[in-house]
């Protein structure tokens, strides 16, 4: 609390304690960053502009990069080298690499053993801490609110601005209470939870605010589940996510490369028990959702509010009373190729990607490779899993799970972003039907004219599996 | 920056809601490491055929009657999705000074403003109003005075949008952010004296 004893959020908490400037009528406040993630697509012309104006980056040792989106993720060849067929992304590398290296900052280079996705390895090498401020030109960098961090996505310019000054000018956004009580059932997932928020609020439900995620079902989550529904708060038009710290934080983060030692992680923890929201804190908006009520979601349109109950059918446009939502819902649809009233249960697909920032960490694969285990993917099916770090994958084999996935005919490949974006050769074909664990299934977005059904790493694996898109509790209760 | 107080200009509808930055211009062409030249992928899927350069004639913005247009009429929630800074710089790169929506995506927004294109905040009568004028008569103009914060229709009404008054103050002086922020060395590092670093990149 503070002095006058006004009870706070976790959110004013970190915001108040990061105001180099307070907001004034005339200008937005201005925000000090405590870490600034960097990556190739969306940091060139930043560095080009300091370069312009020959300006330093002021505070390297608080930036990191590491190459992420445009990265190829096939196997490496016989010495070792993963090869790169873009030029173009192979100039964006070098460029990347270049600019790191004029400027200062440490970067995982492509194959390097702690490169991955930026979301991914922030955490896992302890440098996402809670009550931090964090930064990236990614608008996925929600994920980080996981520990209690105010960490949202910004644009080139402002990747500019904190490079040369570590701050950002930011107006203050509102704050929206998003409880989740109750407990999951089995095939439930923290990716059912974040879709069926989202398919609740829209994907501009969040506009404008900060997301704190509470109620029994959020505490249950590890943090990695945590980190999948923070990841995916944009999706509900929210830049940022958070959840409170608690010992299962504490327990994730110790002992990491990044994490406080000794006596610092004594003060540290100390400082991270005072972040959680004060009885009575105030939010400007409030929503709940019951977890025992939830089944497996997936999306059938084309931006991942369209989402529903895996077991729901498609709704219809003739039912869509606002005129402008009915006609996306109309112009999703016939992407889509679906028809309104049709189940998507039993759909036949092309692809399953289990990857990205949402779920690529090491329980995605071992949710999915328990899944798999003994089982065949379709062979009408392509499978694709893309561990989101090198360390994962490295965890991943150290436990035998890419043998699973092998054995089962899927494809077990380098760390990145890969067919989330389809930046880097890894995409759909124009009409073939994907289920993806990413957090996106807009028009296009995993590879010209291709379809995505958003869905859980269960539900991926079981699609893969029935070579349609598939409940995962019923093969979990055929099993038992 | 270039100062910006005025926009006349033609106007165009896009009446698509949640008009998402993978469309405004997909990620296959955020393999460049400038910013020239990206006008060309602005709606690139949707103003080409699938061989990727067969114009698509019935796409709006390679109208014939609609070359020149300045200002984009746009649906609900405009500029969702992904961060890209791609996106403003493409509709500038495309001939957008200002777009007109009901709703702007907050990292969307941010980034046009820093490049001056001015997202103009609309109720949705007017925006209505403008995709049917746009569709009646491709050569209706509107005018857009910053510093007013009006947006003026054909029929001469004015219609207010907001503008933070950095934001504003930066467009009309043609100032960039960045300055502002140097000029605060000395809090930055007052700041710093007083909260010791978290973590270090570096070590
Ligand atoms: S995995 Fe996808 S969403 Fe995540 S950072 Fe990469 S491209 Fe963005």
């Amino acid at each position: 609390m503070t002095a006058n004893g006004k009870p706070r959020t976790l959110f004013e908490k970190v915001w108040n304690a990061h105001t180099v400037r307070d907001q004034s009528e005339d200008t937005p406040a201005v925000l000090y960053i405590d870490l600034h993630l960097v990556h190739e697509v969306t940091s060139p012309q930043a560095f080009s502009m300091l370069r312009d104006r020959g300006l330093a980056v002021r505070r390297p040792d608080l930036t990191i990069g590491t190459m992420d989106h445009s990265t190829p993720t096939t196997p490496r060849n016989t010495l070792g080298v993963i090869p790169i067929a873009d030029s173009m992304a192979a100039k964006q590398l070098d460029t990347f690499t270049q600019n790191c290296d004029d400027f200062g900052i440490p970067m995982y280079a492509l194959g390097d053993e702690h490169q991955g996705i930026v979301h991914v390895i922030g955490p896992e090498k302890g440098l996402t801490q809670p009550g931090m401020t964090i930064v990236c030109g990614d608008s996925h960098t929600s994920t980080h609110g996981a520990f209690g961090a105010l960490a949202f996505g910004i644009g080139t310019s402002e990747v500019g601005h904190v490079l040369a000054t570590q701050t950002l000018l930011q107006n203050k956004p509102k704050t929206m209470a998003v409880n989740v009580e109750g407990k999951l059932g089995d095939g439930v997932t923290a990716k059912d939870i974040i879709l069926a928020i989202i398919a609740r609020i829209g994907i501009g439900g969040g506009t404008g605010h900060v997301f704190e995620y509470r109620g029994d079902a959020i505490r249950g989550l590890s943090m990695e589940g945590r980190m999948t529904v923070c990841n995916m708060s944009i999706e509900g038009g929210a830049r940022a996510g958070m959840v409170a710290p608690d010992d299962t934080t504490f327990e994730y983060m110790n002992g990491r490369q990044h994490a406080p030692s000794g006596a610092d992680w004594d003060a540290a923890l100390a400082r991270w028990r005072q972040l959680p929201t004060d009885a009575g804190a105030a939010f400007d908006q409030e929503i709940t959702l019951r977890a025992d009520e939830l089944i497996p979601m997936i999306t059938y349109g084309t931006n991942p509010g369209m989402g529903m109950p895996i077991d729901a059918a498609v709704p219809a446009p003739v039912d869509e009373p606002d005129v402008n939502r009915r006609v996306a819902l109309d112009k999703a649809l016939s992407y889509m190729d679906l028809q309104p009233g049709q189940q998507l249960l039993g759909k036949p697909i092309d692809v399953v990607f289990i990857g990205s920032c949402t779920n690529s960490r090491i329980s995605d694969l071992r949710q999915a490779a328990a899944f798999i285990q003994g089982r065949k993917v379709a062979d009408s099916v392509r499978m694709m899993v893309v561990p989101g770090s090198q360390q994962v994958k490295k965890q991943a084999e150290d436990e035998g799970l890419h043998e699973i996935f092998r054995a089962a005919g899927a494809e077990w490949r380098e760390a990145g972003c890969s067919m989330c974006i389809a930046m880097n050769g890894d995409q759909l074909q124009p009409g073939q039907y994907a289920v993806s664990t990413s957090n996106r299934n807009f028009e296009g977005r995993q590879g010209k004219g291709g379809r995505t059904f958003l869905a859980s790493p269960l539900t991926a694996a079981a699609s893969a599996i029935a070579g349609a898109v598939s409940d995962p509790r019923t093969i979990l209760s055929s099993a038992n | 920056m270039e100062k910006l107080n005025h926009i006349q200009g033609m106007i165009v509808a896009i009446p698509v809601n949640d008009i998402d930055t993978d469309q405004i211009i997909p990620a296959r062409f955020l393999k460049v490491t400038d910013k020239a030249g990206l006008g060309k992928a602005a709606f690139c899927d949707w103003r080409y055929q699938d061989d990727g350069v067969t114009p698509n004639p019935d796409f709006v913005l390679n109208k014939s009657e609609y070359q020149g247009a300045s200002v984009l009429i746009a649906g609900n929630n405009f500029g969702c999705g992904s961060s890209r800074e791609h996106a403003p710089w493409a509709l500038i790169g495309a001939g957008f000074k200002g777009v007109i929506s009901t709703e702007f995506a907050d990292i969307f927004r941010n980034n046009a403003l820093k490049n001056g294109l001015l997202p103009i905040e609309v109720d949705a009568e007017t925006q209505e109003q403008l995709v049917s004028l746009a569709d009646e008569d491709p050569s209706t103009t509107v005018r857009v005075d910053v510093e007013r914060q009006t947006l003026t229709l054909p029929d001469g009404r004015d219609v207010k949008f907001p503008l933070d008054g950095f934001s504003k103050y930066c467009l009309l002086n043609g100032v960039d952010q960045l300055g502002y922020l140097l000029n605060l060395h000395d809090d930055v590092r007052d700041f710093e004296a007083q909260n010791p670093q978290r973590v270090r990149t570096t070590a």
